[in-house]
């Protein structure tokens, strides 16, 4: 065991548990005041949820032995034999429960990037079944495939480093069944359902930028030359992410908005991260460019297909996963990480059709599941809430409380 | 007794305030308000979502005082508000049945 990258790897969780406070914060700042504190509470709580979900079942489910490369079986239940020393495969320096709190936080934020598909109109009951369901039959099984000992995914050969396949990519096809299942909210197109606090979501942007390190340097699993290289990616990958946004905003409407630059720059991260740990700073740099216009072009899409996609889960997680598995077929390369493989633009063409097996299994499968787990929900419970709470916002009538008593 | 309800750009309060102070006006209530006449709203935008915004932000000062008092007091809050461009706001004068000081009791002009 090795003392630096325990060390790394526990800070590392730390750094991505702090991500679902920053979406939190990134997703109550972009709604209306009224609806403030549902937010937060849709993605706070799910850190307790999932987290509970994930030391009883899930991390059995995804990283435990495996069955027919489909599922982890439920050996590990209550994490039965996740113990101090480190396992034989998936991280070797650190203590086996040290990979397990790291993936823990992986697992928590997922469920809770959806909540931005159905923002400011879910009943918060039906709201919290969903999310335990969609977690163990969705992340949970996609999670085993890609990264799992004997997941058919990764023995495929995908390449996903940090979470296009079982984090952006699953969010956002879930959040689109969400958004069409849900429908739009009252005034959607016709009224102003404007951001009531910009500072805020910068703020919840600018902890997600932090804690993506832990995010995708993390995914090195060791303190080493891996974990820098994935840190640098990763920035730059922000970065350029930010300014396209914000340069092809200013282009198409006049303006450069903050809101974009964070968008921009949410975009980049989230693309770059299947592909951090393959990718030179320069492939980093073109993937944020590429995820700066292809979010902002998925945004506009949006408005051309008519559903409320409230926060942009689809556009953002949803294009930045698909895309960020592509480039990662393009732009891998072994001299970067040598566990991994070659993209086409290193010489190797199959990869990239691998890549797209991944993302063509994940859309089908997840979209599927998560549009039936919605309708189970909604036959059983209902999933929206009545149009006078609408109105009158989630924080009173699903939590009798006021955001702000000014 | 009167009462002057003005409304204002912001940003001219201090001017105005301090010109209601030197002609003797002692107290005065200021409320945030939004509002619009002929001067036009703006444009937001979010995400590429475009939003018409047609209020716009303003101060609303309300002051009782004597009738005597009110014509001083309309010029004075002409002078410091307007700026020329649209948008400068409206004076209201309005009259008013009653005055009375809470702590005191005291009512009518003794209560100004």
């Amino acid at each position: 065991m090795d003392t630096g990258d325990t060390t790394f790897i526990l800070i590392c969780a730390a750094l991505v548990m702090l991500m679902t406070i920053g979406l939190a914060l990134f997703y109550a700042g972009m709604v209306r005041s009224k609806n403030a504190l549902g937010t937060i509470m849709q993605s706070f709580i799910i850190i307790a949820l999932i987290t509970v979900e994930w030391i009883l079942w899930g991390y059995s489910m995804a990283f435990g032995p495996d069955k027919w490369g489909v599922i982890g079986g439920l050996e590990w239940f209550g994490l039965r034999g996740v113990g101090m020393a480190p396992h034989s495969v998936y991280a070797t320096t650190i203590p086996h429960q040290v990979f397990m709190i790291y993936q823990c936080m992986f697992a928590v934020i997922t469920p809770a990037l959806i909540t931005g598909a159905f923002a400011e109109r879910m009943r918060f009951g039906p709201f919290l079944l969903f999310s335990l369901l969609w977690a163990t039959f969705v992340y949970n099984p996609l999670a085993h495939w890609i990264w799992g000992d004997g997941g058919w995914l990764g023995r495929l050969g995908a390449l996903d480093f940090a979470g296009g396949v079982a984090v952006h990519l699953s969010s956002g096809v879930a959040a689109l069944a969400a958004a069409i299942l849900l429908g739009k909210r009252e005034g959607f197109g016709t009224e102003e359902l404007r951001p009531h606090n910009l500072p805020m979501t910068l703020l919840g942007a600018g902890l997600l930028w932090f804690g993506w390190f832990g995010f995708n340097a993390g995914s090195a699993l060791a303190a080493g030359s891996l974990a820098g290289s994935a840190f640098v990616a990763t920035h730059v990958a922000g970065t350029t992410g930010a300014l396209a946004w914000v340069f092809m905003e200013w282009r198409v409407t006049g303006k450069a908005t903050t809101l974009g630059g964070a968008s921009g720059a949410i975009a980049g991260l989230a693309t770059v991260t299947p592909a951090a740990g393959f990718v030179g700073p320069i492939s980093a740099a073109i993937i944020g460019i590429l995820a700066g216009v292809g979010c902002y072009l998925g945004i506009m899409a949006k408005n051309r297909f008519g559903y409320d996609d409230s926060l942009d889960v689809v556009g953002i997680h949803g294009v930045g996963g698909v895309l960020g598995l592509l480039v990662t077929g393009l732009f891998a390369s072994v001299a970067i990480n040598p566990g991994g493989a070659d993209g086409l633009f290193f010489g190797n063409t199959a990869q990239l059709s691998i890549q797209c097996i991944a993302i063509g299994v994940t859309i089908v499968y997840t979209f599927v599941v998560s549009y039936t787990l919605l309708k189970i929900v909604d036959k059983l419970f209902g999933l929206r809430v009545e149009l006078r709470d609408e109105r009158s916002g989630l924080d009173i009538t699903q939590h009798e409380e006021t955001a702000y008593n000014i | 007794m009167k009462k002057i309800e003005a409304i204002i750009k912001p940003f001219r309060l201090d001017d105005v305030k301090k010109g209601l102070s030197n002609l003797g006006i002692k107290g005065m209530t200021v409320s945030e308000v939004r509002g619009f006449g002929r001067q036009r709203g703006h444009k937001e935008v979010y995400r590429g979502a475009e939003y018409q915004v047609d209020f716009v932000a303003k101060i609303k000062i309300e002051i009782v005082l004597e009738a005597s008092m009110v014509p001083d007091a309309m010029k004075v809050i002409q002078d410091q508000a307007r700026t020329g461009e649209i948008g400068d706001g409206k004076i209201f004068v309005i009259p008013v049945e009653q005055v009375v000081r809470i702590r005191t009791g005291e009512s009518g002009k003794e209560a100004l």
